[in-house]
């Protein structure tokens, strides 16, 4: 019963947070200056001409209804047309969540289990110099921004030792050799912070744990070490390593518009970078409202994994 | 039928014939000798030029998908494509097109008839872009005579209407195809759009039996690249055989190697034009005088653009036929700057130079604005986003006394004959200059566009900083590029590759 309740407070929060994002992007999106008509028109454009344009595309209405027109739009799942292209918006972008899906799943797999061996290995070995030597490296990576590192990628391994391409994108169905090819230096510029970011959780909450009690008692009852953190301790350092993860996905996802501009990678945010130049408002609008579902997923499953992941949580009364 | 063959070919030293450039570009899956990889930048958003006006759709499909009744060549002279010769009646209001009875569209080589035409241009005008159906609004009425004759009637004699068929406005569509042109290509050019990954890259392969000359490369990708730098790099490492525009020329020392890559210079249509607020604080024709005098046009575009491009004197690039050599006609002159100043009464009321950020003009605008300080004008800059917040402010609201900014589209000259344009510019006599120019001969156009553009640069309408100059990088196998820009084209039909 519990669990039932807690759920669907989880989910209640879920769509006010949606439709209080919806209100929020829209008016931040009439509030910008400049207007899509002119834009379409460009520097040869005559005054009465983009007011004619403006008109036809239905910018001279009410805000409130042209955000009754999106928000109606969103519920049936259409996110409407370009004022560009005059194409639905969802299909165009739907390749291009491709790309940065498979950005950020791959750089958060690769950022969670190095963090895992680091992390571990600097809190088991915190007071050897390897321990702290990783702990230092960590400490580095946390100081790189990514960018930067791509950059760097793509100097030597892409026109130096020509390894890799140094930019563009293979769809993952046509051709996943090439995919991985393409993928291999913006996810690792991507995983070189968020490791390092999530080394130093890690590696905190298992020095937490191992100074718990029931570490202790195990390893009085003759467990050793490791056992004894596997079977013990990692269940207690995934509930806040979970917590992080839900909060450094976030970031990931803004981290992928920077690292899809380094290596021309055409994804959300290159399209939404293009959008907010050319005012092309619904497509902005869109995109940010899919971000922003995409957190809020991610936070609510993060809530979710809280209840698989601790027991006392299920039961009335509990508390963490 | 004669297609034109681009200038430009590079001379190659023996060392870069050796062919050590072994790195073939990726992603291509035809023989790498006749499959092409060309960088771009701005993609292709949708596919159809007649609703999107977009630079990139005619870059990768005009005269290589899609053809026109005329075409432009490098010369900037107008040249038969699809129609083999056209008639021009006395009036010059009536223009019979022959089309040539060889021409078929890429779907089944159904033939290119009168009809298409008729459809084509009735298409543009009723569901085109505003500054498509502008192009289109001198047509009276357009008929297919014959199954190859096509009669269009203008409401006046128009050159520029004819100049514009060249491009987006005049292409031929297949009426037939049944398809969606935002997501599909129907045109009886050499090569078909067989792959397109939106924003990512587009592919086009030449058809079994193009109706014209044979154009060498079977596929062609062309890459998108929202910025410069991921571009470049992917042209050092090997993964494209055309970079199509390096866009700004401190990119250049990069290729300079010339055992991998071939630079070619040219330029384009792009004046790069300091604009003048005329019905400001500069309304005063001294002022704008003084500050045509007070800037050192080679030390700028030294400066700011590596001393790539080339200076102009008034609104003509030197590619087009009317163009005359102005830059003399205000030297580099601090003292005449200064008693131009004095002679207006300048209060010492600041100007407000409002730039958009681009690389150019943000450069270009701080040193300019150094040099109007050392002559004793005051001016406040400001840069504002581009393109959206710049148009707003500078061209919706003209809320601006300087701004800086290129004009691309070819003979832009003729803006200076409406004075609600930007620069709010009112001269009857260049408004009398361009309409003339329209309606008569091509003698006549010529002369009397040669004097507009002289009343222009002698009034001190705008000034006129350089013309941007067309940097194209190829791998040193590369023929046939084209050295400057007279079109939207990126013409594939020139191009080859040395064995």
């Amino acid at each position: 019963m519990t669990v039932v309740v807690a759920v669907a407070k989880r989910a209640a929060i879920f769509v006010v947070s949606l439709w209080v994002a919806s209100v929020l992007v829209f008016l931040a999106c009439s509030a910008l200056p400049g207007d899509v008509a002119q834009v379409i028109l460009g520097i040869g454009a005559d005054p009465a001409s983009v007011d004619r344009l403006r008109t036809e595309f239905g910018l001279d209405r009410p805000l409130i209804i042209r955000y009754g027109e999106w928000v109606g739009g969103l519920l049936t799942g259409d996110l409407g047309d370009s004022y560009l292209t005059r194409r639905p918006i969802g299909p165009d972008l739907a390749p291009r969540i491709g790309v940065t899906v498979s950005l950020v799943v791959c750089s958060m797999i690769l950022a969670m289990v190095m963090a895992l061996l680091f992390g571990m290995h600097a809190a088991l070995r915190r007071r050897h110099l390897d321990g702290f030597l990783t702990s230092a490296g960590s400490q580095i990576g946390l100081a790189v921004p990514a960018f930067w590192a791509g950059i760097l990628l793509v100097v030597v391994f892409a026109v130096g030792l020509r390894w890799f391409p140094a930019g563009g994108h293979v769809p993952l169905s046509r051709d996943p050799l090439g995919w991985a090819h393409h993928m291999v230096l913006p996810v690792v510029s991507l995983t070189i912070v968020q490791s390092a970011v999530l080394t130093r959780y890690v590696r905190s909450a298992f020095i937490e744990v191992l100074a718990d009690d029931h570490i202790r008692t195990a390893r009085a009852i003759g467990w050793r070490q490791f056992p004894a953190l596997m079977r013990h301790g990692l269940r207690n350092v995934a509930v806040q390593v979970v917590t992080v993860l839900g909060l450094q996905l976030a970031s990931l996802l803004v981290g992928a518009i920077v690292i899809e501009q380094v290596f021309a990678l055409q994804g959300l945010g290159t399209r939404l970078l293009d959008a907010v130049a050319q005012r092309d408002l619904l497509v902005v609008q869109g995109i940010v409202m899919l971000l922003v579902l995409a957190v809020l997923v991610i936070n609510f499953l993060v809530d979710l994994a809280y209840l698989a992941i601790d027991p006392r949580l299920r039961t009335p009364g509990g508390t963490r | 039928m004669k297609r034109r063959t681009a200038l430009g070919l590079i001379a190659l030293t023996p060392a870069a014939a050796a062919g050590l450039f072994g790195c073939t570009p990726d992603e291509v899956d035809g023989d790498p000798n006749t499959s092409l990889v060309v960088g771009a930048t701005a993609e292709v958003a949708m596919l159809d030029p007649v609703i999107n006006t977009a630079a990139a759709i005619p870059q990768a499909l005009l005269y290589n998908c899609y053809e026109t009744l005329v075409k432009l060549d490098a010369e900037n002279t107008i040249q038969p494509l699809l129609a083999t010769s056209w008639d021009i009646s006395d009036d010059r209001r009536t223009y019979t097109f022959h089309l040539d009875d060889r021409a078929t569209f890429a779907a089944g080589d159904r033939p290119v008839t009168a009809e298409d035409v008729v459809w084509s241009i009735e298409r543009g005008r009723a569901d085109g872009h505003p500054s498509l159906k502008a192009e289109l609004a001198p047509i009276e009425t357009v008929t297919a005579s014959d199954e190859h004759t096509v009669t269009i009637e203008l409401k006046q004699p128009s050159n520029l209407w004819l100049l514009s068929m060249t491009g987006a406005s005049g292409i031929v569509y297949d009426s037939d195809a049944g398809v969606d042109f935002a997501d599909s290509v129907a045109g009886s050019g050499p090569y078909e759009v067989t792959s397109w990954a939106p924003g990512a890259d587009l592919v086009l392969t030449r058809r079994s039996s193009p109706w014209g000359e044979t154009p060498f490369f079977t596929d062609v990708t062309f890459r998108y690249f929202a910025t410069p730098n991921p571009e470049n790099a992917a042209m050092l490492a090997g993964q494209l055989d055309i970079l199509s525009s390096v866009q700004a020329p401190q990119a250049l020392p990069q290729f300079e190697d010339p055992d991998r890559f071939t630079i070619i210079e040219g330029t384009t249509q792009g004046e790069v034009v300091m604009g003048f607020n005329n019905a400001g604080i500069l309304a005063d024709k001294r002022l704008r005088q003084a500050i045509r005098h007070a800037v050192n046009h080679q030390a700028l575009l030294d400066t700011v653009w590596a001393g790539h491009g080339e200076l102009i004197g008034s609104m003509v690039p030197s590619t087009d036929p009317w163009y005359e050599d102005l830059t003399g006609l205000y030297p580099f002159d601090q003292e005449k700057a200064r008693a131009l100043i004095a002679e207006a009464g300048y209060d010492g009321t600041p100007l407000r130079m409002r730039l958009p950020i681009l690389p150019y003009a943000t450069a270009a605008g701080q040193f300019v604005a150094s040099q109007l300080r050392d002559v004793g004008l005051e001016v406040a800059v400001d840069e504002l986003e581009f393109p959206a917040r710049w148009l707003d402010v500078v061209m919706g609201q003209f809320d601006y006394d300087i701004s800086i900014v290129s004009h691309v589209e070819p003979r832009d000259l003729v803006k200076f004959a409406n004075p609600d344009y930007y620069w709010r510019y009112d001269n009857k006599d260049v408004q009398r200059l361009v309409a003339e120019a329209d309606a008569g001969t091509e003698e006549e156009m010529v002369a009397k566009f040669r004097q507009a553009a002289r009343i222009v640069a002698e009034d001190a309408a705008c000034d006129f900083l350089f013309v941007l100059p067309n940097l194209v990088v190829t791998t040193p196998d590369i023929r046939g590029v084209a050295q400057d820009v007279t079109t939207l084209s990126f013409d594939l039909t020139t191009l080859s590759r040395e064995a």
